[in-house]
């Protein structure tokens, strides 16, 4: 999928059929871009009645935090049937918000979309793997 | 593929927000991708090298 525009964006958030979690951790102090990305979670929400936020503080909620594995804000994990590991740090602009949009698509369908043989060589891993992807907004 | 493997999980993170780890891993172009604090990725790959290169970092 390569939702562009935010027409498409739109399309996809509506178009979703089965409930994905947005589980925001934001800060109160020293977070310039929280109250944006509470922004866009909150829009991408009203977009599709499958889709919810939960806020949590990251300095309060230290629970929930360790729970996600968060450590920084603003911070989304995106969370269906279960929590596949999937996180967003910073406000998700631009190229960030159409991956944000991809990442609930997938992880509503819970179809990875990856070719079998993808597939075949994923399903040997027997140990962690961290991905980190370094992006910017344009 | 963090969907795929339930050892897998993937952030993404927004480089302008996080100088600190932009320094740490030295990132001076987006996108780059950093498997287990070691493997590197420089820009977007076909899905199939993609893999191969992130599953190098347990080879």
């Amino acid at each position: 999928m390569n939702a562009r525009t935010s027409a498409d964006l739109e399309a996809v958030l509506t178009s979703l059929e089965a409930p994905v979690r947005l589980v925001f951790f934001t800060q109160t102090f020293g977070c310039d871009s929280c109250l944006s990305a509470r922004r866009i979670v909150d829009r991408i929400a009203s977009l599709s009645d499958h889709v919810t936020v939960e806020e949590f503080n990251l300095v309060l909620d230290t629970d929930q935090a360790a729970a996600y594995g968060v450590q920084r804000a603003p911070a989304i994990a995106v969370v269906g049937e279960t929590d596949v590991g999937i996180r967003f740090y910073g406000a998700p602009e631009g190229h960030e918000l159409v991956s944000l949009v991809d990442a609930i698509a997938l992880v509503s369908s819970a179809d990875s979309g990856l070719s079998d043989d993808s597939r075949a060589r994923i399903a040997a891993v027997d140990q962690p793997i961290h991905i980190q992807v370094f992006a910017t907004p344009t | 593929m963090a969907l795929e493997s339930a050892y897998i999980t993937a952030s993404a993170i927004a480089a302008v927000e996080y100088p600190d780890l932009v320094h740490q891993y030295r990132v001076t172009g987006v996108p780059k991708t950093v498997v287990n604090d070691r493997t590197e990725i420089l820009g977007a790959e076909p899905e199939a090298s993609f893999v191969a290169h992130v599953l190098e970092s347990i080879a």
